[in-house]
């Protein structure tokens, strides 16, 4: 049998989304997500909050080899929220993936079209550490001057994996950071550049 | 009717998933125009359905909602529409804008100034922006995938060649950190130095047309005009009768059959806060 996913899904989803839209909206914020929820192993409470309050039937749902190689987690969210499983990265309108033990590589997912930049893949990371320090900084829309984030572990070439993301504006991918019960989210449209 | 026959705020949860996802991608790509499945209402097109459903879908139990029509809290379609979510969510309403999370708005943006945190919810008749200069939906979202915006500097050009100036004075459009042209619903001209740099989340839903678009907090938003013609805020000559703003958009009321009209604030919760402050003033 599954794990519970929200006890009390109007409220929950609802409490969820608000904390990634806040997260959205002000890149660089961490917002709590997904206290209470259990999902198995290895998924994180926030990874969960974000695929069980975002993905259903409409979206195709990429899960990358190191968890999807863990049955539970991929039966757990295939079960809750009725996602088909993506055959490939660029097929899947979510797609998620763990950064400690997943390459990431942004140009490989739904870049989206020049007349339909909105049919892209939004990512959802695992980190192993999430904070608001100046090892990165954002700036763009959302951000009032420049905001700080640290996550790790950082890909070697993400800054411009990322800068290659961001340059070819509308087009790109969203990224959402989880890590335990918090949330980050970089939008295609912000700058990250290095900072300490 | 209790509030448990209906999921909370009325929407069903896949519908809600649906628009939050277009919600976020909105955000994303601050001033695109997101196609979402909109749904019907049970209220009629123009009436706000593409507002109703932006904030039927970010409400939550400790929300506290304003409801605005041309800036007045008390006009029929602010009190059908705040009434509605009272009875299918629940959540307090307010008339006061700074103690309110979630304002939704047709026409206006408030004269007191939002703050982070809060979010403003537009109802949006027309979301494109090209849609009277192009009618073919094909040709315009090709325009804005090319960035091809000339038509509407032409169109601005042909007010001032007409009129001496731009004559456009509402749905004014303006350019949203730096790439797509939007429309601000049709908000006076006056407001549109709002939308800049606005510290709360501005989301626009426009249920007929089935769009949603969104300015991020802090983002750009500058309004179309020429070097020799830039942009001017609409002014007024009089000031409110009631509370004697000058800085507020001002309504023209007609009092009588022999010529009599006076000008109050389109703002009533403004207005009305203002002349609080001048009676307790007088008191003392």
């Amino acid at each position: 049998m599954s794990a519970m996913a929200f006890a009390d899904p109007a409220f929950e989803s609802q409490a969820a989304f608000r904390a990634i839209l806040r997260a959205i909206a002000s890149p660089g914020a961490i917002e709590p997500c997904g206290r209470g929820l259990k999902p198995p192993s290895p998924l994180s409470p926030a990874a969960a909050a974000a695929i069980l309050t975002l993905a259903d039937f409409e979206t195709p749902l990429w899960i990358a080899p190191s968890l999807a190689e863990w049955g539970e987690a991929a039966a757990y969210l295939k079960f809750h929220t009725g996602a088909p499983l993506a055959a490939s990265p660029r097929d899947a309108a979510f797609a998620l993936l763990d950064l400690e033990r997943d390459s990431l590589d942004l140009k490989s997912f739904a870049q989206g079209a020049p007349d339909y930049p909105d049919r892209s893949t939004t990512v959802v990371a695992e980190t192993r550490s999430l904070a608001r320090r100046p090892m990165m900084r954002i700036s763009g829309p959302g951000v009032r001057g420049m905001a700080e984030i640290e996550f790790g572990p950082t890909p070697g070439d993400f800054l411009s994996q990322w800068e290659a993301n961001r340059s070819t504006f509308p087009l790109g991918v969203d990224l959402i950071l989880a890590h335990g019960a918090e949330v980050a989210v970089l939008p295609r449209s912000v700058r990250v550049t290095g900072g300490e | 009717m209790s509030t448990r026959a209906y999921n909370f705020a009325y929407l069903d949860e896949q519908t809600k998933r649906m628009i939050r996802r277009a919600i976020l991608k909105a955000i994303a790509i601050p001033g695109y125009q997101v196609p979402f499945a909109s749904r019907e209402m049970p209220m009629p097109y123009g009436w706000g359905t593409g507002g109703v459903q932006v904030t039927a879908s970010i409400l939550g139990p400790d929300d506290v909602l304003k409801v605005i029509d041309q800036g007045a809290d008390d006009t029929t379609n602010a009190v059908s529409i705040r009434a509605f979510f009272v009875r299918t969510a629940g959540v307090r309403t307010t008339t006061d804008t700074s103690e309110a999370t979630i304002i939704q708005t047709r026409h206006r943006v408030p004269e007191t100034p939002l703050s982070e945190g809060q979010i403003l919810v537009y109802q949006v008749p027309i979301p494109e922006p090209l849609r009277y200069l192009e009618p073919r939906e094909t040709e315009t979202r090709t325009m804005h995938a090319l960035g091809e915006y000339g038509v509407m500097h032409v169109k601005l050009y042909e007010d001032i060649s007409r009129h001496g100036h731009i004559a456009t004075t509402y749905a004014y459009p303006a350019r949203v950190a730096g790439r797509y042209i939007m429309d601000p619903s049709p908000i006076p001209k006056f407001d549109n130095p709002k939308l800049d740099d606005c510290p709360a989340l501005q989301l626009f839903g426009a249920g007929r047309e089935k769009r949603i678009y969104a300015i991020p907090p802090h983002t750009r938003v500058v309004p179309l005009d020429f070097e020799d013609h830039p942009f001017e805020r609409t002014k007024f000559d009089s000031a409110c009768a009631l509370c004697g703003a000058t800085d507020s958009y001002l309504d023209e009321v007609v009092t009588d059959d022999a010529g009599g009209r006076l000008f109050v604030c389109s703002d009533t919760d403004y207005c009305e806060k203002r002349q609080a402050a001048k009676r307790k003033d007088a008191a003392e």
